[in-house]
C-alpha cells in the first residue's frame, strides 16, 4: 500500500469517524445521566435519514437540514418522554428492555410507512464536490465532517463546563438522587440531554447518509451498536473519550476494509469492545467507580 | 386443594394436549398452518425458557442467544445434512475434507449443537462473566455479531458454505417429535432451577454482595448457568435449522435476539411457564392472529387506508411497549403456572365486571 493509498484510506477512515463521534456522543451523555444503553439511538439516527429525505424533497436541502434537526429532536424527546420517563424508579433492566422496545417499535414503523426497500439520499451539491488536496482526493463532506466534529464538540464541552444546565448536567450524572434533593428539575436536565443527543444524532446522520447514498429502516441498528462500543472505548460518560472512541472505530473499520476483510470490519469490533472491557472497562477516559454495598 | 386433585387435572391437560396434537398430526395435510406455528412456538419457548435462565433467575442481562443458536445450528447442520447431498450443498466452493465424512445420527448431533454452544460459552463466559449488567449485555451482543460475521466470511467458505448457507437439512419428522424434544429441553432446566443450583441463581438475582456473603461462588454459578443456557440455545437453534432446512447467517441477526427477549419479557422474567406460553402466544399472534392488519380491509365497500403490509409488526411492536411500560411483570411475573392460581383467575373474572378493582396478587 503506497503512502498515499494510505493516507486517502486515512481520510477516509476519519471522515467516517467524526460522523460515528457524533453519534456516540449521544449514547455517552444519556448513559452518564440515566445509566441507559439507549438502543433507540441508532434508529432515531436512521430516522434522520428519512427526515432528510422528505424535508429535501419538500423544501430543499437549505432548508431540509434545519427541519431535519428540529423533527429529530422532537422524536428523540418524545422517545424519552414515552418510553424511558415512566420507569424511572423501575430496575435498570426494564429501561434497557424498553429502550430495546422502542428500536423494534421505530423498526418496525419505518418499514411498514417508507417500505425495507433503499430509499435514495439526496445529494447535497455543494457536499459532493470533490476537492483535491495534495495528491488526496474527495468529496468535501470528507473533509468537512471531522472539522464539524471537533468544532461541535468544542461547543458541546464548553456547554458541559460553562453553563448553568451543563452544571446540572454534570451533578445528575454524578449523583441522581442528591441532585434532585439540591432542587435540580432532573426531567429538564434529561430532556436536554436528549435534545444534544438527537441533534448531534441528526447532524452526524446526514454526514454519514451523503457518502453512502441510500437509507433503509435497518441501516441504523448497526452504526448504532458501533457508536455505543465507540463510547465504551473513550470511557462511557465522557464526550472527548467518545469522540476519540469514534474515530478509533471509524479508523480501523475503514483499514479493516481496505485490507480486504471487509466481512471482519464489523466484528472486529466487537473484540475490540471485548478486549477493552477486558483490560480497561472504565476506556479510556473513563472514571474508575467503586461499588457500594 | 389437595395434590391428587392437582396431578389428576394435570395428567387431564396433558391427555388432552396430546389428543389435540395427535389429531393435528393425524389431518397434517389440513391443519399446515397451524402445525408450523406450533412447531414454530415450541422452538422458541426453548430458547425463551433458556434466556430466561439467565435474565431471570440469574439476574444475568445477556443478548447472545442468537450466537449460541448459530453455533448450535451450524453445528447440528454440519454433521447431519446426509452425506449423499453434501457435494451439492457445497456445490460453490467444495467441501473440507475435515468434515466430508462427519455424519452423526440425529439427536447425537443435536447434542453435539448444544454441546459446542456451550463450549464456546465456556470459553467466552470466563472473561465476560465478570463484567457488569450494560457491558455484559453489549458483550454479548457484541460476541453474537462476531460468530455471524465469521459463519459468513468467504474463509469459512468450505465449513459453513459462507454466505450461501446451509440447505438440505434433515427436517423433523412429525409435529410429537418437536413437542417431545421442547418438552425434554424444558423439563431439564425446570429441574435444575428446582435444584440447589437453581436457588442460588435466584439468590445471585436478587443480591449478588449478599449472596457471596452466604458463601455462592459468583463467578462459578454465573458461569454454570451461562454455559446451561447457551447448552440449550444451541439446541433450540439445531431445532430451527430442522424447523426450516435450510439457514444462512442471516436467520441468526440481532433481531432474533431481540424476538426472544420479547417473548421472555412478555411472559414475565423468571417464570418458565410463562416463557413457555408467551412463546405461543406472540408466534401465533405474529404469524396468524395480526395477520389481518396486513391485508388490505374493506367495510362497507369502502376500503380503510393504513392496512397494508407492515402494520402487523407495527401494532406488534405497540402491545409490546404497553406490556413493557404498563405491565412490566408480564404475563406470569415470577409465578410459575398453578391450578389453584387459574381457579383464583376464574374467581376474579366476576368482580372486574362488578366494577370493583382490586389489587390483583398474581
Amino acid at each position: 500500500m503506497s503512502l498515499n493509498v494510505f493516507l486517502q484510506h486515512c481520510l477516509t477512515g476519519i471522515s467516517l469517524g467524526g460522523a460515528y463521534a457524533l453519534i456516540a456522543i449521544g449514547y455517552t451523555m444519556v448513559y452518564g445521566i440515566l445509566r441507559l444503553i439507549n438502543f433507540a439511538h441508532g434508529e432515531i439516527f436512521m430516522i434522520a435519514g428519512y427526515f432528510m429525505i422528505f424535508a429535501t424533497a419538500n423544501f430543499g436541502w437549505a432548508v431540509g437540514i434545519p427541519v431535519t434537526l428540529i423533527a429529530t429532536v422532537v422524536l428523540g424527546v418524545v422517545v424519552e418522554r414515552l418510553a424511558y420517563k415512566p420507569l424511572r424508579e423501575a430496575p435498570r433492566m426494564s429501561i434497557m428492555i424498553s429502550a430495546i422496545g422502542v428500536s423494534y417499535l421505530l423498526q418496525n414503523l419505518t418499514t411498514y410507512l417508507f417500505t425495507a426497500l433503499p430509499k435514495p439520499y439526496p445529494e447535497i451539491p455543494i457536499l459532493k464536490q470533490i476537492y483535491n488536496i495534495g495528491g488526496l482526493s474527495a468529496s468535501l463532506v470528507t473533509f468537512i465532517t471531522p472539522i464539524l466534529t471537533i468544532i461541535l464538540v468544542f461547543i458541546l464541552v464548553y456547554i458541559i463546563n460553562h453553563t448553568k444546565i451543563g452544571m446540572a448536567m454534570r451533578a445528575v450524572s454524578k449523583d441522581f438522587e442528591t441532585s434532585r434533593l439540591m432542587g435540580i428539575k432532573i426531567n429538564k436536565v434529561i430532556s436536554t440531554t436528549f435534545v444534544i443527543g438527537s441533534a448531534l444524532a441528526a447532524v452526524g446522520s446526514i454526514l454519514y447518509f451523503t457518502d453512502r447514498m441510500s437509507v433503509t429502516p435497518f441501516s441504523g441498528t448497526l452504526p448504532g451498536l458501533k457508536c455505543f462500543v465507540a463510547a465504551v472505548i473513550g470511557g462511557i460518560g465522557s464526550v472527548p473519550g467518545a469522540v476519540v472512541g469514534g474515530f478509533i472505530i471509524g479508523i480501523c473499520e475503514t483499514m479493516m476494509i481496505a485490507l480486504g476483510y471487509s466481512t471482519f470490519s464489523d466484528a472486529f469490533t466487537f473484540v475490540l469492545l471485548i478486549i477493552m472491557l477486558l483490560f480497561r472497562p472504565t476506556g479510556i477516559f473513563g472514571e474508575k467507580t467503586i461499588d457500594k454495598v | 386443594m389437595k395434590k391428587t386433585t392437582r396431578i389428576i387435572l394435570s395428567i387431564a391437560a396433558i391427555a388432552v394436549l396430546l389428543a389435540v396434537l395427535l389429531f393435528l398430526q393425524a389431518n397434517e395435510r389440513d391443519y399446515g398452518m397451524v402445525i408450523t406455528i406450533i412447531e414454530k412456538s415450541a422452538i422458541y419457548a426453548v430458547v425463551a425458557v433458556s434466556m430466561n435462565l439467565l435474565n431471570g433467575f440469574t439476574g444475568l442481562f445477556s443478548l447472545g442467544q442468537a450466537g449460541f443458536m448459530a453455533i448450535g445450528a451450524y453445528t447440528f447442520s454440519i454433521l447431519a445434512i446426509p452425506a449423499s447431498s453434501r457435494a451439492s450443498v457445497y456445490y460453490a466452493t467444495g467441501i473440507n475434507p475435515i468434515i466430508e465424512h462427519a455424519e452423526l445420527p440425529i439427536p447425537l448431533a443435536m447434542i453435539a449443537g448444544g454441546l459446542m454452544a456451550a463450549l464456546f460459552a465456556a470459553v467466552i463466559g470466563f472473561p465476560i462473566l465478570r463484567l457488569k449488567s450494560d457491558y455484559l449485555a453489549i458483550a454479548t451482543l457484541g460476541f453474537s455479531e462476531i460468530v455471524r460475521a465469521i459463519i459468513a466470511s468467504p474463509q469459512m467458505n468450505t465449513i459453513t458454505n459462507g454466505s450461501f448457507g446451509l440447505k438440505k437439512i434433515p427436517e423433523f419428522p412429525n409435529l410429537l417429535t418437536v413437542i417431545l424434544v421442547a418438552a425434554i429441553c424444558i423439563a431439564i432446566m425446570v429441574l435444575l432451577i428446582n435444584s440447589s443450583y437453581g436457588r442460588a441463581f435466584k439468590a445471585i438475582r436478587e443480591d449478588e454482595i449478599a449472596a457471596e456473603a452466604m458463601g455462592i461462588g459468583l463467578l462459578h454459578h454465573k458461569q454454570t448457568a451461562f454455559i446451561i443456557s447457551s447448552f440449550f440455545a444451541g439446541i433450540g437453534g439445531a431445532m430451527l435449522a430442522r424447523f426450516m432446512r435450510s439457514i444462512d447467517s442471516n436467520t441468526f441477526k440481532i433481531a432474533l435476539t431481540y424476538d426472544i427477549l420479547l417473548i421472555v419479557v412478555i411472559g414475565g422474567m423468571g417464570s418458565v411457564t410463562g416463557s413457555v406460553l408467551a412463546a405461543f402466544l406472540v408466534t401465533a399472534s405474529k404469524e396468524q392472529w395480526l395477520r389481518f392488519f396486513d391485508e388490505p380491509l374493506v367495510i362497507g365497500g369502502v376500503s380503510v387506508p393504513f392496512f397494508k403490509t407492515g402494520l402487523r409488526m407495527v401494532v406488534f411492536s405497540v402491545l409490546l411497549m404497553v406490556v413493557v411500560l404498563f405491565f412490566r411483570r408480564g404475563i406470569m411475573g415470577q409465578n410459575e403456572f398453578t391450578w389453584e392460581g387459574l381457579f383464583g383467575l376464574f374467581k376474579k373474572i366476576p368482580n372486574l365486571f362488578k366494577g370493583k378493582k382490586k389489587k390483583e396478587a398474581i
